[in-house]
């Protein structure tokens, strides 16, 4: 916590020390009004710019597709074998292609957004207030994607099971009733703040270490840091198929 | 005042939910519908193809594999009905030659003893007959000294 007032507090030019391209903007963002809705104007650009190139990406690889693939082609159906092993294996032969585009998004989009944010150097680009970062190191994508998650794997499990989707809240015994109850809310609480905490600690380091050390010893952090990007966009989208596949599962 | 700024009061801070919220969830789903229209269809689509065509080439290319197999043991028993056809064959043309040598064996042998038994039964008659000559010539000169000798006195 004193790190982060310690970095406030340089941007707010307490110290002599500022340097332009070390300071870490915590908490500020760039609003946009919207009649009378506000919204981080700072995350949707960064989010726009990333899901743009993750389209160029798709219409471009799938542009001209052949059965022997070439170029691009390879590298989205090896995404797509990928996705699809994932969801099988979390949701089940029954249901999984159902639910691939919407793991499979999940995936992509939390991927790009780590990568991007780790990637790109947004902090060239000066914004009035607060400044460009990872999608997923704000709190409210992360909350929306996991309360996307949560509506889901409801209507999966009501839609193929029926009120007998009810059922899985007393299986195997009543006794279980409140724990899954406590489940549902600790689901999306902990996918989105494990998501949001992991990708805004690393640029945090990131952001630190470049301002005490600027050569060399980030570059070993920040490798850990898509490290763990990757991996988390992993976890998210393996959790969000397996809380599906928890939700269709037939108990017998 | 700094802290309260990162715990979002009224102004910013990290937990600052607004707006953004709802707009990212739809617009994640939009995105959802994008991407399975423009990738998770025809990826799909194209794999699946080349699946169900390397499936079809493997059970084709297994049937042509057994009919090879199946002629090859066609070819294998002809070529086995051959070879002992061949070898019979060359069996019967030694037991023929193996028998006319023995016939003309035989031949040659029984005409040899054939030949030896005349020249014999000949010579045999001959001598007998040679014999009876002298038999007769010695009774003749017998009688002829005695008739001398009687005539001398």
């Amino acid at each position: 916590m004193s790190l982060l007032r310690l970095f406030i507090s340089l941007k707010m030019g307490t110290s002599p020390f500022v340097l332009p391209f070390a300071a870490l903007e915590v908490g500020q963002h760039l609003y946009w009004q919207i009649g009378k809705l506000r919204i981080h104007g700072q995350v949707f650009m960064t989010s726009w710019i990333l899901i743009g190139a993750l389209l160029t990406l798709v219409v471009v690889g799938t542009k001209k597709m052949e059965r022997d693939p070439k170029g691009v082609q390879n590298l989205l159906e090896f995404l797509w074998d990928y996705i699809r092993d994932l969801a099988r294996t979390q949701i089940g032969e029954k249901v999984y292609r159902d639910w691939m585009p919407f793991i499979g998004t999940l995936f992509l989009f939390i991927f790009v957004s780590n990568w991007g944010g780790a990637l790109i150097p947004w902090k060239l680009i000066e914004l009035p207030s607060g400044e460009l970062g990872a999608p997923t190191a704000d709190i409210n994508t992360t909350v929306a994607l996991a309360l996307l998650v949560s509506l889901s794997y409801f209507y999966a499990g009501l839609s193929n099971k029926g009120l007998r989707y009810f059922e899985y809240y007393v299986h195997p015994t009543p006794i279980m009733l409140p724990f899954k109850i406590v489940e549902d809310f600790t689901k999306p609480l902990s996918l989105s703040f494990r998501l949001f905490g992991n990708i805004l600690a690393d640029e945090l380091v990131v952001a630190v270490l470049v301002f005490l050390v600027p050569l060399v010893l980030p570059v070993p952090v920040m490798f850990l840091g898509l490290f763990t990007s990757a991996i988390q966009a992993l976890i998210f989208a393996t959790l969000a198929a397996y809380y599906i596949g928890e939700a269709v599962e037939e108990h017998h | 005042m700094n802290s309260l700024l990162i715990f979002g009061a009224s102004e910013g801070g990290l937990f600052d939910f607004d707006a953004t919220l709802p707009l990212m969830a739809a617009q994640v789903v939009l995105l959802t519908y994008i991407l399975n229209a423009l990738f998770f269809k025809p990826v799909g689509k194209v794999v699946e193809e080349r699946e169900d065509y390397v499936l079809t080439s493997r059970t084709e290319a297994k049937k042509k594999l057994s009919e090879v197999e199946k002629l090859e043991n066609d070819l294998k028993n002809q070529l086995k009905g051959a070879r002992q056809a061949a070898q019979k064959v060359i069996a019967e043309a030694e037991d023929d030659s193996d028998k006319l040598y023995k016939e003309a064996l035989s031949l040659a042998n029984s005409e040899a003893n054939a030949s030896r038994e005349k020249v014999r039964r000949e010579i045999d008659s001959q001598r007998e007959s040679a014999l009876n000559q002298l038999k007769s010539d010695a009774d003749k000169l017998g009688d002829l000294i005695v008739q001398k000798l009687l005539a001398a006195k």
